[in-house]
C-alpha cells in the first residue's frame, strides 16, 4: 500500500462503511475490511484493474466518478475516499457534493499545483510544469483540472465544508514542517490529504 | 449421475392464480451439504438449458453445459459448495410442464399449461431448497435468463440469498429480445406439424418451426466477430454444384458453412426440447420487469435487500447488453445496495458466459472466495489460488 494510503486508512474509524473512488488495485479497501473490519467497496474506471480486483474478492465497480455518485442515497458511507483524482474529474465541484452526500465524512487527497517547483519551471521556462507528481505533457493528461491547497481551502470555504484534519505528503513522508500553515503547504506540499466533514445545517 | 426428482403433492400456486398440482422438481446436485447447511449454491439454468450443468446430459451424452466452472477445484468449487440446479418449472427435462401429464386427464397439459412468471419459476425452486432444510443460500448464480431468476430470488426473498451473481442479464426483458422471441414463436405456429398446439394428440412434432426457433436463438447469442471467426463466407465443400449439375439450375448456389451450422442446431435442438416448453418459459421472459412490479422503479425492488451481488456483462453481448447490466447496478446503488460490477472483454457474444473467458472465471471464484469469508464460511482448499 503507497504510504498516502496508509494515512488515509489511519484516518478511517474501525467498521466503518467507505467507498473508495478510483480505487484502482483495491489494496485501500482490501486493507480496511481485513485489518480494520470496514464493509469497503471500490469504484474504479480502469476495467482490467476492476476484474482484479473482483477476482481479489474484494467489491469493486466498473464506472467513474462523474457519473455514478448521482445514484447512492444520501449517508449510504461513512467515508468516501478519493485519491489522486480530484483534479482528474470533469466536474470536481459535484463530485465533492456528492461525495459529502452520500458519505458523512469525505477523505480527499490530491497534488497540489501550487508547490514551488512547478511555479519555478513555469516562471523559468514558461512552458507546463513537468515533475514526477504531474508527469504528462499538457495535450495527454488526465489532470484537467489541476489546484492547489489555497483553492481546496477556499473551496471547502465556499460550500460549507468543514475541514477537519488536513496534512502533507511529500514523497513517502508526511512533511510536518509543510503541514504547519496553509501557506507553507501551498508552497511545499506536493500532495494535500484532506478530511472534510459536513457543516451541521 | 442418476437423475433426482422430487414431487410436492400439494403443488404450486402460480401468480395467474392457477394451481398446478403434483408439482415435480427434477435437479441435480454437486457436492456435500454442510452440517450447518450454509454452503449451498442454486445455479439458475438459461431459456433452453436444464439441470445437468455439471453432468453428462441424458439425451445428448454432451457433457454439462457449465462443466468448465462447476466442478471440483473449479471457480464454482463443489469440493467447498453444494450446489443445486433444478429444471425450470415450464421445462421438459423432469420438472413439471407442458409435457407432463395432467392429473386426471390421462393427455400431457400440451397448449392448456397455464402461463407461468419468473416468480413462479423461482417459487418451486424455494420449494425444493426448503425440502433440503436450507434457511439462507450461500449464493444464487445465473446468466442470461438465469440471471432474470437470479434477481428475482434476491427480490422475493431477500433475507435467503447471501450473495447473488445475475451474469449477462437484464432487470428487464427488452422490447428487442420480445420481438426476436416472437419470431421464433411465429416460427413454430407456422409450421404445418402445429396443429394449433394439438400436435401431441397428432403424434407429431413442430420440428421444423421449433428449429427456426432455434437458429433465430443461436445469431443472437453469437457476435458478428464470432460469426465472421467460426464460419466466414465459406462455403460446405461438397455443396456447390458443378457446371453440368442439375442443381445449378436453382437460384441459390452451394451452402454457406454458417447455414450449415444453424441447421445442425435447430434440428438437434427439436431432439431435446418441447415447443409448449419453449412457448411457455419465453413468455416468462418476456413479462419479466422488475421495475413494473415497483411502480415502475427498479431501485424499489433491491430496497432493504441485503445480499452481495456481483453484476457482470460481456463486451460484445448484444442481446443482453453492458448499459442493461449499468442499469441494475444503478438501481441496487441507488437503493444503498452492496454491488461489484465487471465488463468482460470479449468478443464472442452473449454465449461468452457458457464459454472459456479467464477473467470470467477469475472473477467467479474471486467473488465466491470474497463473500465466504464475509459469509464466515471456513477456507477452501481454493481460497487463495485466484
Amino acid at each position: 500500500m503507497r504510504f498516502d494510503q496508509e494515512l488515509i486508512a489511519s484516518m478511517v474509524a474501525p467498521n466503518s462503511r467507505v467507498l473508495d473512488i478510483g480505487c484502482g488495485d483495491g489494496s485501500l479497501i482490501g486493507h480496511l475490511s481485513q485489518e480494520k473490519g470496514c464493509d469497503a467497496q471500490g469504484l474504479e474506471l480502469d476495467m482490467k484493474a476492476v476484474t482484479q480486483s473482483v477476482a481479489h474478492g474484494l467489491p469493486v465497480m466498473h464506472g467513474d466518478a462523474d457519473a455514478m455518485l448521482a445514484d447512492y442515497p444520501d449517508d449510504t458511507f461513512d467515508y468516501v475516499v478519493l485519491q489522486r483524482t480530484l483534479q482528474a474529474v470533469e466536474h470536481p465541484r459535484d463530485v465533492l457534493r456528492h461525495m459529502l452526500r452520500i458519505g458523512r465524512s469525505a477523505l480527499v487527497s490530491f497534488p497540489n499545483f501550487g508547490h514551488w517547483r512547478l511555479r519555478w519551471h513555469l516562471l523559468r521556462t514558461g512552458r507546463m510544469p513537468m515533475t514526477s507528481v504531474w508527469p504528462t505533457p499538457w495535450y495527454e493528461t488526465a489532470n484537467i483540472h489541476p489546484c492547489t491547497i489555497y483553492d481546496f481551502f477556499a473551496l471547502c470555504e465556499e460550500d460549507g465544508y468543514e475541514v477537519c484534519r488536513w496534512m502533507v505528503v511529500n514523497g513517502n513522508r508526511q512533511s510536518r514542517l509543510a503541514g504547519c500553515s496553509p501557506h507553507l503547504a501551498n508552497l511545499f506540499g506536493e500532495q494535500g490529504l484532506f478530511l472534510l466533514r459536513r457543516r451541521t445545517r | 449421475m442418476e437423475a433426482q426428482s422430487i414431487t410436492f403433492p400439494e403443488g404450486i400456486t402460480l401468480q395467474c392464480g392457477e394451481t398446478i398440482a403434483p408439482l415435480e422438481v427434477a435437479y441435480q446436485t454437486y457436492g456435500t451439504l454442510s452440517p450447518r447447511r450454509d454452503n449451498a449454491i442454486v445455479i439458475c439454468h438459461a431459456f433452453t438449458g436444464d439441470q445437468y450443468v455439471a453432468s453428462p446430459h441424458p439425451v445428448t451424452g454432451k457433457p454439462g453445459w457449465w462443466s468448465r466452472m462447476v466442478g471440483p477445484g473449479l471457480p464454482v468449487d463443489t469440493d467447498r459448495f453444494f450446489v443445486i440446479c433444478a429444471n425450470v418449472l415450464g421445462g421438459c427435462m423432469g420438472t413439471t410442464g407442458p409435457t407432463t401429464v395432467r392429473a386426471g386427464t390421462g393427455q400431457p397439459w400440451g397448449k392448456e399449461f397455464p402461463p407461468i412468471t419468473m416468480h413462479d419459476i423461482v417459487a418451486a425452486q424455494v420449494k425444493l431448497v426448503d425440502h433440503f432444510g436450507i434457511d439462507r443460500l450461500f449464493a444464487v448464480i445465473g446468466g442470461s435468463m438465469g440471471g432474470m431468476q437470479t434477481l428475482t430470488w434476491a427480490t422475493d426473498c431477500p433475507d435467503r440469498v447471501f450473495a447473488a451473481m445475475p451474469i449477462a442479464t437484464s432487470p428487464f426483458q427488452s422490447a428487442q429480445n420480445i420481438a426476436f422471441n416472437e419470431v421464433s414463436r411465429q416460427a413454430i405456429y407456422a409450421d404445418p406439424d402445429w396443429h394449433g398446439g394439438d400436435y401431441q394428440a397428432h403424434g407429431v412434432i413442430p420440428a421444423r418451426g421449433l428449429a427456426v426457433a432455434r437458429m433465430v436463438g443461436h445469431i443472437t447469442y453469437l457476435s458478428e466477430e464470432a460469426l465472421t471467426r467460426k464460419f466466414g463466407r465459406e462455403i460446405r465443400p461438397g455443396t456447390m454444384p458443378g457446371p453440368n449439375d442439375p442443381l445449378a439450375a436453382l437460384p441459390f448456389g452451394g451452402m454457406f458453412q454458417v447455414e450449415s451450422y444453424l441447421r445442425y442446431q435447430g434440428s438437434n435442438f427439436t431432439r431435446r426440447f418441447d415447443a409448449h416448453s419453449y412457448l411457455s418459459i419465453s413468455r416468462a421472459m418476456d413479462f419479466f420487469d422488475l421495475g413494473s412490479e415497483h411502480e415502475g422503479s427498479l431501485s424499489a425492488a433491491f430496497r432493504g435487500v441485503k445480499t452481495r451481488f456481483c453484476v457482470v456483462s460481456f463486451s460484445s453481448d448484444w442481446l443482453f447488453p453492458t448499459s442493461r447490466s449499468r442499469t441494475l447496478v444503478r438501481a441496487i446503488n441507488q437503493a444503498g445496495g452492496h454491488v461489484s460490477f465487471v465488463e468482460i472483454d470479449s468478443d464472442r457474444g452473449h454465449d461468452a458466459f457458457l464459454l472459456e473467458e479467464p477473467d470470467f472465471d477469475r472473477t467467479v471464484r474471486g467473488f465466491l472466495n470474497g463473500a465466504a469469508r464475509h459469509a464466515g464460511l471456513p477456507e477452501g482448499r481454493q481460497a487463495n489460488a485466484v
